[in-house]
């Protein structure tokens, strides 16, 4: 074991992958002589050549269709955006080529490319950095999306989505990537698939992905206190998705919070909500809630705590699951008028 | 200073003040190329591209002949129900037949909807070319066996594909060239600019040919630009461009073949701009009435590419009555082939929807495949 960072771990995975495999190629904004702006692909373009990793025009539509190009003539681009909003111009080359080009062609075309999307926000950036997009690859049939919450996973996940014969939307939690953490790599984890209980909990099950993660963990130790043992899983891959760990938690304890850091509305973690009420019905005793950011633009840096759920908000959740058996009084039909 | 000392020095200062601009040689023709006459006569040439060969131009023809043939087809497979649309490219043959024919079965063609004639002037398969507009899926042929990328709905997201291959190629040892057609709506496209530029940066082997049919649906060449042709986009990316009569067949065929040596010989990409005309409708379901006159229309019917090519072969001897029979029987027969089988609605499989999402079928894939097998069993049943 050796203390280690997310931003380094991604960078071993690609610096691994490129040397097992020949056909590896990195590129984007900025990746090349810089290592990218949270050098995550620093000493790739010195340790590989500049045909192995290097810079682009500044152009995200650009990166990826040549990436669609470039894995039509059997290479494995790994591409990074450099913001999540900045990815934004390449929607239409992620969403109607990349994700479709195998079924279009029945199968006889792929294009395994991974598409590295830094996210999400806490890091103080101002407006267009902080972006939480992953709904919108999340809804985009054709693609997997993953999105790595542990240093093990930021390396085992990407290594994986290397090798992938899919297009991967490789979703880095920027907030994230400098935590230290103690870990030897190289390392292989879980499958995409597969999520992990990352804390064992008898009383309700949060259930995280990504950034969300290490705030459902706080969240659960600051639990303690008020006497509930909760459980923490983290999803890891958003697609595929892993009902079964999921289910099979949230039937144990009975009750679930869903905590997702981007806006709610039309979210992740309303399908999730969804897919664990329809799965365990008969084994809750509350609804399931979820915890999520706000239905607006992400704010400006001073006002984003007000806009990230933290523990606070995840804790007044887990105190709404109806521990006393009282329904939530917010959602009781009014009473006015109904005596008239 | 005697009068011819400040002549001298005034000529000094204008070549001083003028040197040589290398951005000169990116800029098209002033007018663009043409070899053959409205009547197919061999124009004197201002310009040194290579005449292409006989024998070469016999083939376009032939291909032409077929391409309208099998276009005129699609439009009548349209009208009984066989096909949910057909854009047609009648008068675009010079255009859809020179792009095939100036590359090698090796390179790869990076075609949109409108381009039909061009894949099966590549010996496509017309069924498997015509399978996304009959709807019994997207795309008919395979790809990677044809060299032929999907035809490209979403206008222009192909420039940036044919950039990256022809790098990815190249990136690899092989001298593969990527021809990307688009048309001049487009070149508005921003990944017609994206596509253009990563190729120039990378020197990736492209040749980007715009068929200028002077239309996009309904919409008129002066609302897509303000710039003296399209071609005049080459130069803002360091891609030399040509522009050519896109309804002269030999034009078109000897600016292609150049413009795809130019690439393979590690230059980088090249534009091509062919001055053309769209003879039908955007679709069989438009009604081009609406948005320009019949005059205009008749007065391309003029400048028929075909009509010329034969004209001129005949003219040299290189075409007689018996052949030109020959290849209208073979274009017949073609045709024939294409109706018998395209006759029965082909067999679909409703639980093939979920085969080619991913490599792997995900749970929830599967799981949904399983209601609709349940379903499909229930309508049987109920059927029974």
């Amino acid at each position: 074991m050796a203390a280690t960072t997310m931003a380094k771990a991604l960078n071993a995975a690609l610096a691994d992958a490129m040397s097992a495999d020949d056909r590896v190629v990195v590129f984007g904004e900025d990746v090349g002589q810089l290592g990218g702006v949270f050098r995550i692909t620093d000493g790739l373009q010195a340790r590989f050549g500049d045909r192995r990793c290097f810079d682009t025009p500044l152009a995200e539509a650009g990166i990826v269709g040549f990436a669609v190009g470039m894995a039509m003539s059997g290479l494995r681009p790994v591409v990074e955006m450099q913001f999540d909003a900045f990815a934004y111009p390449a929607f239409e080359q992620i969403a109607s080529h990349v994700a479709k080009l195998r079924n279009r062609t029945r199968g006889a075309l792929s294009v395994p490319i991974v598409i590295r999307v830094p996210y999400a926000g806490g890091i103080g950036g101002v407006e267009h950095h902080c972006d939480s997009s992953e709904a919108y690859y999340a809804h985009t049939p054709g693609l997997k999306v993953v999105t790595p919450a542990t240093v093990v996973d930021a390396y085992s996940l990407l290594r994986e989505a290397i090798e992938d014969p899919d297009p991967v939307v490789f979703m880095e939690p920027k907030k994230l990537y400098f935590a230290g953490a103690e870990a030897s790599l190289p390392v292989r984890a879980e499958p995409f698939g597969r999520a992990v209980v990352r804390r064992s909990g008898r009383d309700a099950t949060l259930v995280a992905y990504g950034p969300s993660v290490p705030v459902a963990l706080a969240a659960a130790e600051a639990a303690r206190d008020e006497g509930w043992d909760l459980e923490v899983v983290d999803c890891r891959t958003l697609v595929p998705f892993d009902d079964e760990t999921i289910a099979a938690s949230v039937r144990r304890t009975g009750r679930c919070v869903v905590i997702q850091e981007a806006q709610g509305f039309a979210g992740v973690g309303a399908e999730i909500a969804w897919r664990i009420q329809e799965r365990c019905f008969h084994a809750l005793h509350a609804p399931v809630l979820r915890v999520s950011g706000l239905d607006i633009p992400y704010p400006a840096p001073m006002l984003e705590h007000t806009h990230l759920p933290g523990v606070d908000r995840v804790l007044d959740a887990v105190a709404r699951l109806q521990w006393d058996d009282q329904p939530d009084p917010r959602w009781l039909p009014s009473l006015e008028g109904s005596a008239a | 200073m005697t009068t011819t000392q400040v002549q001298r020095a005034a000529a000094g200062r204008r070549r001083a003040a003028t040197p040589p601009d290398p951005a000169h040689a990116l800029l098209p023709s002033p007018e663009p190329v043409r070899m053959l006459d409205e009547r197919g006569t061999r124009l004197p040439t201002a310009h040194d591209y290579p005449e292409p060969s006989v024998e070469a131009l016999v083939r376009m023809y032939r291909r032409m002949v077929i391409g309208r043939r099998f276009d005129v087809q699609a439009t009548a497979l349209t009208k009984q129900g066989r096909l949910a649309v057909y854009p047609s490219s009648r008068g675009q043959e010079a255009c859809q037949v020179g792009a095939v024919l100036a590359v090698r079965d090796t390179d790869w063609v990076f075609p949109t909807y409108r381009d039909s004639v061009a894949l099966v002037s590549r010996d496509i398969d017309p069924v498997e070319v015509l399978t996304l507009l009959r709807g019994d899926w997207h795309c008919g042929y395979d790809p990677t066996t044809v060299h032929t990328a999907p035809q490209c709905t979403p206008l222009a997201t192909q420039c940036v594909h044919a950039a990256g291959l022809a790098y990815g190629e190249a990136h690899q040892g092989r001298d593969t060239v990527a021809m990307a057609l688009i048309g001049d709506g487009a070149t508005s496209e921003g990944d017609f600019h994206e596509g253009m530029n990563f190729a120039a940066v990378f020197k990736a082997p492209v040749v980007y040919f715009v068929q200028n049919n002077r239309y996009a649906i309904s919409v008129p060449l002066s609302r897509q630009t303000a710039a003296p042709s399209l071609a005049y986009k080459g130069i803002g990316y360091g891609v030399p461009a040509e522009q050519v009569d896109g309804n002269d067949p030999m034009a078109v065929l000897a600016v292609l073949t150049r413009a795809v040596e130019h690439a393979r010989a590690g230059r980088g990409p090249y534009l091509v701009e062919a001055h053309t005309y769209r003879m039908e409708p955007h679709t069989n379901a438009d009604d081009a009435t609406r948005y320009r006159d019949a005059a205009e229309v008749d007065a391309w019917r003029d400048r028929d590419p075909i009509a010329r090519l034969e004209a001129y072969l005949r003219a040299t001897g290189a075409l007689d009555d018996a052949t030109v029979a020959e290849v209208s029987a073979e274009a017949e027969a073609y045709a024939a082939d294409l109706r018998t089988r395209m006759h029965d609605a082909p067999a679909v499989d409703p639980l093939s929807l979920f085969d080619h999402v991913y490599a792997e079928p995900t749970p929830q894939l599967r799981e949904q495949r399983e209601q609709v097998r349940a379903e499909l069993d229930a309508d049987e049943e109920g059927d029974a």
